[in-house]
């Protein structure tokens, strides 16, 4: 299965960024290959629509489950569409590790 | 061309609606009937609490145009997407999904241009209604209400101001709070802006942000503080030491903001009230007439 959490940075010591939309950079973490990819999110700064952007991505790259510290509106409607899990962690001051380490 | 006028604050609860409706009250009596307010305040308009006299005329619905994805003939190129200014659109090849979200639209047009297909078409979505009501006195009250849910405020701002009547000699704008974009757009197309204050720090803050604003978009204005009495100097310091025009102040009395709390402006007006709108008055009226002096060619 395909994860995706929301980081600030790109590796897996980074803070876990509780925004989706407007997160630096999004960890990919398969946990069958246990392989861990990170990528920039392109949608951070955008004036509108960062979040319906960002979901449009994780649509595309084929995510079955998002972590993240919460979601929008436009955001979740879309990611329902397409019957994508979203988890929302609400605790602070967690790395993107300590979430990996948690589903693993 | 009528005297367009704009009430506006920067912060909330200073008191745009008291000055506004007070403002076409006086105008109406003293300066000329053909007087018209326009509530721009269309998340909350408020000002028609005031005229229980008044009779709606007419009312309509306003429509924004939100453009439409014929998924059988869109080949998901994806051009509608990237003309989307407001990133409104989405578009999933693999899923034949394209769909444009509602509430980031606005409503530009630029993705039917971009369609190679034509598959995009245009359908009307209710964002508010635009009201006239007739008053005992003046031209009128002209009210936006938007729709809830909607975020299309400026839109109807704009479709407000355009239901005007043409035989106006004064019209008056009350402004949303803030310094947003509606306030932008009420602000824009005026000769004219009221800034209504209180002797408050956060007044004055929101006040200065106001100012620049009004700077900004070139526009002549002065500052009316209301709720005075209390003995802060805050605001009188900085509207001398800036070289700011007051136009008025208006005391804080407990009976008024009661006559307030009960809709019951134009009753039981306390003197001290009553002659510091007087005042407040005769100083728009020199504005009027100086416009009339400068445009009396034009008028």
């Amino acid at each position: 299965m395909k994860i995706a959490i929301t980081s600030s940075n790109n590796n897996v010591s980074a803070r876990f960024d509780k925004r989706f939309g407007r997160a630096e950079w999004i960890c990919l973490y398969n946990d069958e290959t246990r392989q861990i990819e990170f990528m920039k999110n392109r949608h951070t700064n955008l004036n509108n629509g960062a979040g319906t952007k960002t979901a449009e991505k994780m649509i595309s790259l084929q995510v079955d489950r998002i972590i993240s510290g919460d979601f929008g509106p436009k955001a979740k409607n879309l990611l329902d569409k397409f019957e994508i899990q979203v988890v929302v962690v609400r605790e602070n001051n967690l790395t993107v590790e300590d979430i990996i380490q948690r589903i693993k | 061309m009528a005297y367009k006028i704009a009430v506006a604050s920067g912060k909330g609860g200073t008191g745009k609606t008291s000055v506004s409706v007070n403002l076409y009250h006086y105008l109406a009596q003293q300066v000329s009937e053909k007087v018209q307010l326009v509530d721009c305040d269309v998340e909350e308009p408020d000002d028609i609490l005031f005229f229980k006299e008044a009779q709606k005329e007419h009312e309509e619905n306003f429509y924004q145009l939100i453009p439409e994805i014929d998924t059988g003939k869109c080949t998901f190129c994806s051009k509608c997407a990237e003309y989307c200014e407001f990133n409104a659109i989405v578009i999933l090849p693999p899923a034949g999904f394209a769909e444009v979200n509602k509430r980031l639209c606005h409503s530009c047009g630029a993705c039917l241009v971009a369609c190679p297909e034509e598959a995009i078409h245009e359908k009307k979505e209710a964002i508010g209604t635009i009201s006239c009501f007739r008053t005992a006195i003046g031209n009128g009250i002209v009210e936006g209400k938007l729709k809830i849910g909607s975020a299309m405020q400026s839109m109807l701002v704009k479709a407000a101001k355009k239901s005007i009547s043409q035989q106006n000699d004064l019209v008056i704008y009350d402004a949303p709070p803030g310094t947003s974009c509606t306030v932008v757009q009420t602000v824009s197309d005026v000769d004219y802006v009221i800034l209504v204050t209180e002797p408050t720090l956060f007044g004055l803050h929101d006040l200065k942000i106001m100012v620049d604003l009004v700077q900004e978009l070139k526009k002549p204005y002065g500052v009316v503080i209301n709720k005075t009495g209390f003995g802060c100097t805050l605001i009188h310091n900085y509207l001398a030491t800036e070289n700011i025009e007051l136009l008025g102040e208006i005391p804080f009395l407990k009976e008024y903001a009661s006559n307030y709390a009960n809709g019951e402006l134009f009753n039981h007006i306390p003197h001290a009230i009553e002659n510091s709108f007087q005042a407040f008055i005769t100083n728009i009226d020199r504005k009027i007439l100086q416009y009339e002096g400068d445009n009396y060619f034009k008028w």
